[in-house]
């Protein structure tokens, strides 16, 4: 049983180890700490492939947590995002020496591998306010800058609301059927479509708290300030794990709970095309490229709802590949943002003329990046893209939401490509960017090679990263 | 299993751009070695390639390679690629255009007007090759989504390589024209792919993006008529074809020399032989259905392309749209859906591929010397660019379709085709032989032999030894070509009989 949450259990002994070490280091030797969380999770990443393996799905505790591989992988996922997102923040100015900022990003992993696993209303609920809290904080963690302030406190306040909402939704769902087991509910609620008003009532409360995680719109207002404010690693942690915790209890809720009431999808098909549209079409005008690609993950939200409305095993396993691909590609793109700033010390994109002369490696991995995430070949994008579109056109009827992701996707390449102009055209004032090297410490070169050949090898020896996807989606049907 | 030789062709490009990019920037005449090494490695195998398909007696699919890339479920992707005699000289295409590009981008930074590309060049041929992989691995696959695997990594690049060394005035606004306008396109060819994909598999059971599979589907004429719409002139985007030829002048105008010789020479090749391998041989009932259809947007294309060529007064732009035209031709000629017709598009795609390359290498020679292109401006360059005039008064004969040359033999039996189904299109696209005539003559007259303007004497440098072999090298394949047609014609043929057999008799 304990196996269920052995990923957990290690996150936790680090956290601890982590806070009883740290205090004895010098204050300028605190960056280790880094390095210990990045070994620590890699670790935690390696037993938990070698012995916390699932076989069939099981409720565990008491039907809390369900032990499946649908939220081992996504355990994984996050294990991976925050291992990149640890090495991001060793030399953040603000971040990298303190041990706190490790600590909340252990415990936010912590709570994101529940949410994945949860099975069971009242552990959901406590699974999604475990990591929110410590995402709160490390949004607004730089206390004496006013723009990282402000993110947190925006973004606590949408997430208060969001989640008092939600769980309006989950006492209403307890209410009507008097269980709170995720696997219980749909045969509570029944064939008897004479609730199905109250049902949509509850899916419309359920979607606000949902929608925030995954910053769907209309619920995406927090995003694009937020991002701008939080720590750039905060920023990229919370556009890629966070959101792919967020669709795994997207993807569980709606599948497990409302197979009877599949008009579901309808609604979220709406929603995805809404949410598409509008994060690529506010992306257009942007000129900071943390606020670009806050719109754009909204955006990428969109699409990873094509497969879910779907609604069939091949539409959840797009999902999970579609988010695998897009984790690694954004963590990518937050980094290289995160390596230039500290050295250019800014994040317009007008500054990022000449880059590709100043430091040709940090360019080519902007190249990889931008391509992935507008769905270019070889890389991951691409693949995951059109795995969700086929899914939805298995379905005839969702052929018109495959073609207005196909327009979208064609305003994204628009504002991808703009950016790429600067990195490769434009130069910078006076012409000397040889003068201007941007150095990279050994953190950001191993984290930006790493995540820079996952995205090449998703686009191209896809096989096994698809087959697991699949046994994951497998466990919800 | 065989020698892989068409994965060695497809990788030979794209490992070649890894291997630049690790070269140090500074080390331009290294990258420019290693480019050209490859890119010869790709010729011979592209040219064994085409020998021995002969030499094996011109049979269906040949080199064939298929290995299960993903298997889970009802998805299914396989690595599966081979050559017809459609493709195959394509694939020679594809091997000489590199080659010839990478000669004439090399040029000398020691005279007073640099030629052929100083900036970033390793950058330049590392983009480049990741386009001919691209290039090459459209038109050995034998699998949609591989096929739309590499239409994609063709099409990104070329932004790259506009917007960086391309004409400083109209670079970044035709080079996202162009992008948008091809990526519109494919996407919407994509839909089609996926629809057939769900579709044949409810059908026959078996799921597979395998074309060979693919054409045994049996596909509802209702269904084809509907999505043969978008699958064709999604892939035809990017051959050129009218009213969607746009994108197509002005990318030639803005690229650098060797992109647009890739752009023109090649990369138009690939739209309509992705229109005819995906639209026309998946889906014949919606090809027949629609020919007419085609053919009236053919028809407006080589008439409307040459006359604008016509009136052009800047020589690239002239060009640009006399590709415009030609294009017309083989998109003219797959409408026929008659053996005549497609032998001489399959033709056509070879012949204005060397031919239009050549074209833009010696315009981009001249523009690298007077800074001018504008036709009035010029005059005299036979003088000082000889083998430069030579180069393009056979481009031009092979242009106006004389017999002789490859333009000939290609344009003749498209006519022929045409006539049998429709005499009327015919004559009034013949109507683009006089035009282009008129406009070619007229250039050789102006440019090469008109008097040579004050500012231009003693400033034209000579072109350098590559730039001569790569002139050479075109020149030579025209000729061939036109005097011993047997050594493609049979070929073409073979893919030919192919297309006969899915469109049903004949």
């Amino acid at each position: 049983m304990l196996l269920a949450i052995l990923p957990e259990l290690l996150l936790l002994t680090l956290a601890v180890i982590l806070l009883v070490v740290e205090p004895f280091w010098k204050v300028e030797d605190r960056r280790k700490a880094g390095w210990l969380t990045f070994g620590g999770l890699l670790a935690t990443m390696a037993i938990s492939l070698l012995f916390g393996r699932p076989g069939d799905p099981q409720a565990v505790f008491g039907g809390m947590l369900r032990f499946d591989w649908f939220g081992f992988f996504f355990k994984m996922i996050f294990i991976f995002g925050a291992a990149a997102t640890s090495l991001f923040m060793m030399d953040h100015e603000k971040l990298g020496r303190r041990g706190e900022s490790y600590l909340l990003l252990l415990a936010t992993t912590m709570g994101m591998g529940l949410m994945a696993s949860s099975a069971d209303l009242v552990m959901l609920y406590l699974a999604i306010e475990t990591t929110s809290i410590p995402l709160y904080v490390l949004a607004g963690f730089m206390l004496d800058d006013k723009a990282s302030t402000e993110a947190g406190f925006k973004y606590l306040l949408f997430g208060a609301l969001t989640s008092a909402v939600m769980l309006y939704g989950f006492s209403l769902l307890f209410g009507f059927t008097g269980t709170t087991d995720l696997y219980k509910l749909a045969d509570n609620l029944g064939p008897d479509r004479n609730m199905s008003l109250m049902v949509f009532g509850v899916i419309f409360l359920l979607l606000v708290g949902l929608g925030f995680k995954v910053s769907a719109v209309p619920f995406h207002f927090w995003a694009p300030d937020v991002y701008q404010g939080a720590p750039t690693p905060v920023a990229g942690f919370l556009s890629t794990a966070s959101k792919a915790a967020g669709f795994a209890v997207l993807l569980r809720l709606f599948i497990e709970v409302f197979p009877g009431f599949a008009d579901w999808t309808t609604i979220l098909a709406v929603l995805a095309a809404i949410t598409m549209t509008v994060g690529n079409l506010l992306a257009l005008p942007q000129t900071n490229i943390k606020r670009l690609l806050a719109y754009s993950s909204i955006a990428h939200a969109g699409y990873a709802m094509i497969g879910l409305v779907a609604f069939s095993d091949l539409g959840a396993a797009s999902v999970i590949f579609y988010l695998v691909a897009y984790v690694a590609t954004n963590l990518l793109a937050f980094g290289i943002v995160m390596a230039f700033s500290r050295i250019a010390g800014s994040d317009e994109i007008k500054d990022y003329a000449g880059l590709s002369r100043r430091a040709p490696w940090l360019g080519i991995a902007m190249l990889v990046a931008f391509l992935s995430l507008a769905g270019m070949p070889p890389f991951g994008g691409f693949v995951a893209k059109v795995i969700v579109f086929a899914a939805a056109v298995q379905n005839p009827a969702l052929i018109w939401l495959v073609i207005v992701g196909i327009l979208n996707s064609i305003v994204g390449v628009y504002y991808y490509l703009n950016v790429l102009k600067y990195v490769y055209l434009y130069r910078m004032d006076g012409e000397n960017e040889e003068a201007h090297p941007i150095a990279l410490t050994r953190p950001y070169t191993i984290a930006l090679l790493v995540l820079g050949f996952a995205v090449i090898l998703l686009g191209t020896a896809f096989g096994p990263w698809f087959d697991w996807s699949t046994l994951g989606a497998l466990n919800l049907f | 299993m065989n020698f892989p030789v068409l994965s060695l062709i497809v990788f030979t490009p794209l490992v070649a751009a890894v291997l630049l990019l690790l070269i140090p920037a500074d080390r331009k005449n290294e990258a420019r070695a290693t480019a050209l090494a490859a890119a010869v490695f790709a010729l011979l195998l592209s040219i064994w390639v085409y020998a021995q398909y002969a030499l094996n007696g011109y049979t269906d699919y040949q080199f064939v390679e298929k290995v299960s890339w993903l298997k889970v479920g009802q998805l299914a992707f396989d690595y599966h690629v081979g050559v017809d005699g459609m493709s195959a000289p394509l694939v020679l295409l594809t091997g000489i255009v590199m080659f010839t590009g990478v000669l004439i981008s090399w040029g000398r930074e020691d005279l007073h007007a640099p030629t052929g590309i100083q900036d970033r060049p390793r950058e330049f041929f590392a983009f480049l090759f990741l386009l001919a992989g691209g290039v090459f691995g459209v038109f050995v696959s034998l699998d949609l989504f591989l096929l739309f695997f590499f239409y994609e990594i063709a099409v990104f690049p070329m932004y790259l390589l506009i917007v960086i060394w391309g004409w400083v005035k109209t670079r970044e606004y035709a080079a996202m024209k162009l992008t948008l306008y091809l990526f519109i396109g494919s996407v919407v060819a994509l839909v089609g792919a996926l629809a057939m994909y769900w579709t044949a598999g409810q059908q026959t059971g078996v799921f597979t993006f395998d074309m060979l599979e693919l054409e045994k589907a049996g596909f509802s004429t209702a269904f084809q008529n509907a999505w043969f719409l978008p699958v064709f002139f999604g892939f035809a985007v990017l051959g050129g074809i009218w009213p969607f030829h746009n994108w197509s002048p002005d990318g030639h105008v803005a690229a650098p020399t060797a992109v647009s010789m890739f752009h023109a020479g090649v990369l138009m090749k690939l739209g309509a032989f992705a229109a005819l391998r995906v639209g026309i041989m998946l889906l014949p009932e919606g090809a027949k259905t629609w020919s007419w259809l085609i053919m009236l947007f053919a028809a407006i294309a080589v008439v409307y392309g040459a006359y604008i060529a016509f009136v052009q007064p800047d020589l690239k732009y002239m060009i640009g749209f006399s590709s415009v035209s030609h294009m017309g031709l083989v998109m003219f000629g797959l409408s026929t859906l008659n053996r005549d017709g497609l032998t001489g598009a399959g033709l056509q795609m070879f012949s204005h591929g060397v031919m239009t390359a050549l074209f833009f290498a010696v315009t981009g020679m001249i523009y690298d010397r007077s800074h001018t292109r504008q036709i009035p401006e010029l005059g005299g360059m036979m003088k000082p660019l000889p083998w430069a005039g030579i180069g393009f008064i056979i481009g031009g004969l092979v242009s106006m379709g004389m017999p002789g040359f490859s333009g000939f033999v290609a344009e003749f039996p498209i006519f022929m085709g045409v006539w049998q189904v429709a005499p009327l299109a015919a004559i009034i696209a013949s109507i683009s032989i006089v035009i282009t005539a008129a406009y070619i003559m007229r250039n050789i007259r102006q440019v090469f032999f008109g008097e040579m303007p004050a500012q231009f004497e003693g400033h034209i440098s000579p072109l350098t030894a590559l730039d001569k072999v790569a002139i050479v090298t075109l020149c030579l394949l025209m000729i061939a070509l036109g005097l011993f047609p047997g050594l493609m014609a049979p070929m073409v043929q073979t893919g030919v009989d192919n297309i006969l057999r899915l469109l049903g008799g004949a």
